[in-house]
């Protein structure tokens, strides 16, 4: 799989071990932003939410928005 | 200084609390009650003479040397095996004493070689200093018979069995079988016939049980076990204390030494983690130190194209520095990275993430952790508040029951290994631990001599935490939590939220038995021991951690720890096996990528400021790139230089194809390690490193122990580690002025908070400390969360089980999973290049009876191993240790590369990757397949330098 792909993979996993968290989607936007590095937050933002899970998705936005100031 | 042995007190210590006075020879002496009155006459400067006694193990009485007098007492009772008791007055020298002692002696050397001039043993030889010591000067008997001139056995590659010297006084016997546990050596025939055996007759001590821990040669009083290297080299001159390099148990050792040769390594008694114990890579397998194939020089080259080209330091510094340079230029900083090693000591690996963070500018630091115990540091912090293990070692001996999981101490961590043994065994009419051993495999501690888990649960790879939560679910439903702890120590909603969960019927033991194909029956057994066996102790090893779920299986286990009250006291708690030496320490020192040193992310602003201002620049407050993120972003053409110290990721980490493409992307690899190792293929500039026995540092072991590591000789290669990474960031530009690690340790104990009271003056004076060592603890904290959670209240992690993305089907029906096997070390770099290689000259691949009818397969015979990544060929093992559907091998030998098959799936919360899972298929196979004949070639080709040596 490309970076891409991977990121996506690794995006969906982590929330999947999220999933029973009580705010999973802030939980796994917390842990990306935890250890992502600035280029593989800005490699997923670019992407957007294809092939993301719900949780991943909105975590993604969640970061994004923050990221974007919102 | 001069050469001594270790003192030797004649039988082991008392560790009661109620003191015995009594007087010898006119001295008053107070010891612990069920001393011995040897060891109470030793400990008062008094030796008395003894041959069958060591303080190693316990006194046997044969001997009758150390006969002593004592008032009201009849005859001449053994001091060995005579407890002291109040009051007692004993005499060790009387002419009564001196003439049945001289009897004594008389006896032995009528049978003994006189060979003392042109023994190896002279000058450090027992039956020669008590010869002397009793005055014996003559030998009466005119003996017809005798047991000299006996063939030596010289099959083992480290020492020699010499049968015409022993005395038998059982002492090698006793050590195999008290310190070591594997009850190799045993006396053949009676009386006069008496001989010790490697097991049966027919066996030599290569071909029998023995895994040359080294016990026997310590324990034995002549030269009838010996060290080959003193039998060529001669008696050492001079010792220095210092840690082993290998596993994470992190033994102490005498280096005794000869100028500035290395006689021997002896495990040094007072080391707080082996207590005098040793493995055949510490004791014996230190040879690569001197290899032939060690680089000395610095070399560089434009291209992996071209051969090596031999410069001096300087000119390796500058040309490093003016590549780095120009990279960062070219690309931006953040195209520059570095990987610590787990193989280096603390000081060296706070300075390469120093070089990282403060030279190159960048958080693109990781370390090999990653790659085994990151799962650890995130799933320990995340419900205790702390990246380590609970306990100290000694803290085995207050178990009452021990639980490993994906763990096979006795090949991975063989001296700790023993200890646990030694408790499983019993002791002195106490009962031993009860044993549960959660393994695919049946590793050796399932079954070992006097040792029987009471419960193998030999699941499917990849469903710890079904395994785990199933645990759970019978301790919870059946009311056998610890509820008062959890109270008073745990969050408590989320322990309810964590117990609702746990509680569902779909985590039952019987649900989860088809995924994991455990007994429901057994686990729940294993479950109610766990929980009401009084104290239990979890130790584990990277089956745990290199799995899709490896932290959230870490985090399983704290939970069932915390669930049951195991947790902050002797006895319990949670102990992550380290594989290699210094993973503890390389992960304290900030070598991962979201961290400064102490565990404190990088985006802490006071914990950044702390560090801005000590080092004068100011930091990224972005996490960089793990290692497998540098090596998408090399392959994506934005990551183009690595400093990697002391670490072969080629070879080590996942998805060989992956890491040789992310390498091949990068226009500057240094390589700083002893050899031309795998990732040297594609380096650009070679660094060569000093080994453990050339520098001055620190490790630290699985118990947060941190120790001296002691320079013993000059370096060969001309530099330290931590001098050649200071010079290099001095030709960065970088004002760095360390004149001894001392000094890089005082900077790390001023930045973290968890070393505060640490210095080199310090372990000089007290061996070791165990992080945290602060005000409130200066003497360090052998047990963590005693009266509280470091984090506060301890955390209950709720950890479904979700399945691995690696799955079996028709093309790869096959599940395999890697491990190590006592007589290597990781990779291989070291143990390869020494004798070891006897024991395991290639990896095997492990396959059940049946799976390997099906495919027409016998032990011995070549097999290509396939996956979804790449193949691979090596002979076949058939063995019923793994279970049908399971294959293993190990990783040691580059010429199999077992990488090439796993997959670069990882753990979810920290990209550790998931070696013990993947899908494979076994065919015959008739030679090496196309990888590994075109990776031969580059290697070939890769290694040639333009003296037109070859290097390897």
């Amino acid at each position: 799989m490309n970076s891409v792909e991977r990121l996506i993979h690794m995006a969906n996993q982590i929330a999947t071990n999220l999933a029973t968290d009580a705010a999973p989607a802030a939980a796994v936007a917390d842990h990306i932003q935890t250890f992502w590095d600035p280029r593989m937050k800005k490699m997923i933002f670019a992407h957007g939410t294809d092939g993301l899970s719900p949780i991943a998705a909105a975590a993604i936005s969640l970061l994004a928005d923050a990221q974007n100031g919102g | 200084m001069t050469y001594q042995p270790q003192k030797d007190f004649g039988t082991p210590e008392s560790r009661s609390d109620e003191a015995v006075s009594l007087t010898i020879d006119g001295r008053n002496v107070t010891v612990p009650a069920g001393t011995s009155v040897m060891r109470a006459a030793a400990e008062q400067g008094t030796a008395i003479p003894k041959l069958c006694a060591t303080d190693s193990v316990k006194s046997y009485g044969s001997c009758r040397l150390c006969l002593v007098e004592i008032d009201g007492r009849r005859g001449t009772p053994a001091s060995c095996t005579t407890p002291v008791e109040p009051g007692m007055v004993v005499r060790t020298q009387t002419p009564q004493l001196a003439k049945l002692r001289k009897g004594v002696m008389e006896l032995y050397i009528s049978d003994h070689p006189l060979d003392c001039l042109t023994c190896a043993a002279n000058g450090d030889c027992e039956l020669q200093d008590q010869a002397g010591a009793v005055g014996l000067r003559d030998v009466r008997y005119d003996v017809q018979e005798t047991h000299l001139g006996q063939e030596k056995d010289h099959s083992n590659p480290y020492f020699d069995f010499d049968p015409s010297k022993c005395i038998a006084c059982s002492r090698c016997i006793r050590a195999c079988d008290e310190v070591q546990g594997t009850l190799a050596l045993t006396m053949e025939g009676r009386g006069w016939d008496s001989k010790i055996s490697a097991g049966f007759a027919s066996d030599n001590f290569m071909g029998s049980e023995c895994v040359s821990c080294g016990a026997c040669v310590q324990a034995c009083p002549t030269a009838t076990l010996v060290e080959k290297k003193v039998v060529e080299v001669g008696t050492p001159e001079r010792s220095v204390v210092t840690t082993c390099a290998y596993c994470g148990v992190g033994c102490t050792f005498r280096a005794e030494m000869r100028g500035e040769q290395l006689v021997r390594m002896v495990p040094y008694k007072d080391g707080k983690a082996n207590r005098g114990h040793s493995c055949v890579k510490g004791r014996f397998a230190w040879g690569y130190a001197q290899h032939q194939e060690r680089i000395l020089k610095p070399m560089i080259r434009k291209s992996i194209s071209d051969p090596w080209r031999e410069v001096e330091w300087d000119e390796a510094f500058a040309y490093t520095a003016s590549e780095l340079k120009r990279i960062s230029d070219t690309y931006g900083r953040n195209a520059l990275g570095g990987i610590t090693s787990s193989r280096c000591t603390n000081e060296e690996t706070f300075l390469v993430q120093k070089l990282v963070r403060a030279g190159f500018g960048n958080n693109n630091v990781d370390t090999c952790a990653r790659v085994c115990h990151s799962p650890t540091g995130y799933g320990l912090k995340t419900t205790f508040g702390t990246s380590a293990g609970t306990q100290d070692f000694d803290s085995v001996e207050d178990s009452d029951v021990i639980l490993i999981i994906g763990a096979n101490p006795t090949d991975g961590h063989p001296v700790f290994a023993s200890r646990m043994k030694r408790r499983l065994r019993g002791q002195d009419g106490r009962p031993g631990a009860k044993l549960i051993v959660i393994d695919p495999r049946r590793t050796d501690i399932v079954r070992s001599p006097h040792i029987e888990a009471q419960h193998h649960l030999p699941l499917r790879p990849g469903t710890n935490v079904a395994v785990l939560t199933a645990m759970a679910h019978v301790i919870v439903t059946e009311g056998l939590a610890d509820e008062a702890f959890v109270r008073e120590r745990c969050d408590w909603d989320e322990y309810s939220h964590w117990a609702e969960f746990v509680s569902q019927a779909r985590n039952s033991p019987e649900n989860l038995q088809p995924v994991t194909l455990v007994d429901a029956d057994e686990l729940r057994a294993a479950a109610r021991l766990y929980a009401t066996g009084g104290n239990g102790a979890i130790y584990y090893g990277l089956g745990v951690t290199e799995h899709s779920q490896g932290s959230s299986t870490v985090m399983a286990i704290a939970n069932l720890a915390m669930a049951t009250g195991n947790i902050g006291r002797r006895g319990v708690g949670v102990n992550p096996l380290r594989g290699q030496n210094n993973v503890q320490g390389a992960c304290d020192m900030g070598s991962f990528p979201h961290e400064l040193a102490g565990y404190r992310h990088i985006s802490d602003s006071n914990a950044r400021s702390l560090f801005e201002n000590d080092w004068g620049v100011t930091l990224d407050p972005e996490p960089g790139l793990r290692i497998p993120n540098m090596l998408d972003a090399a392959v994506d053409g934005v990551f183009k230089a690595l400093y990697c110290q002391g670490e072969d990721i080629l070879q080590s980490d996942p998805n060989t194809a992956h890491v040789s493409a992310g390498l091949a992307a990068m226009e500057c690899v240094i390589v700083h390690d002893l050899f031309l190792n795998e990732t040297a293929n594609y380096a650009h500039i070679f660094l060569p490193g000093s080994t453990f026995l050339e520098k001055n540092g620190t490790f630290t072991n699985a118990e947060r122990r941190i120790q001296p590591v002691r320079k013993v000789m000059t370096p060969m290669n001309g530099l330290e580690d931590w001098e050649v990474t200071q010079k290099l960031a001095q030709a960065m530009g970088l004002d760095w002025n360390y004149s001894h690690p001392s000094e890089i340790m005082d900077e790390i104990a001023r930045l973290t908070p968890t070393f505060a009271g640490v210095s080199f003056a310090r372990l000089d004076e007290v061996g070791s400390l165990q992080w945290p060592v602060t005000e409130d603890a200066p003497d360090g904290s052998p047990i963590m969360h005693i009266d509280g959670f470091v984090r506060g209240k301890g955390k209950f992690v709720v950890t479904d089980y979700v399945p691995t993305d690696e799955k079996t089907g028709p093309r790869f029906p096959l599940l395999l999973t890697t491990g190590r096997i006592l007589s290597q070390y990781n990779v291989g770099a070291q143990t390869r290049r020494t004798e070891n290689v006897a024991w395991h000259p290639e990896d095997l691949l492990e396959i059940h009876p049946v799976d390997a009818e099906d495919r027409g397969v016998k032990s011995g015979d070549w097999v290509k191993l396939a996956s979804r990544a790449g193949e691979t060929t090596l002979r076949a093992d058939v063995t019923d240790r793994v279970a049908p559907g399971v294959v293993y091998t190990t990783f040691h030998h580059a010429v199999t590369q077992a990488n090439v098959v796993t997959t670069d799936y990882s753990d979810w919360a920290t990209n550790c990757p998931e070696y013990k899972v993947t899908a494979v298929q076994i065919s015959a196979s008739n030679g090496p397949t196309e990888w590994q004949e075109e990776y031969e070639a580059l290697s070939a080709r890769s290694r040639r330098v333009e003296t037109g040596i070859a290097s390897e």
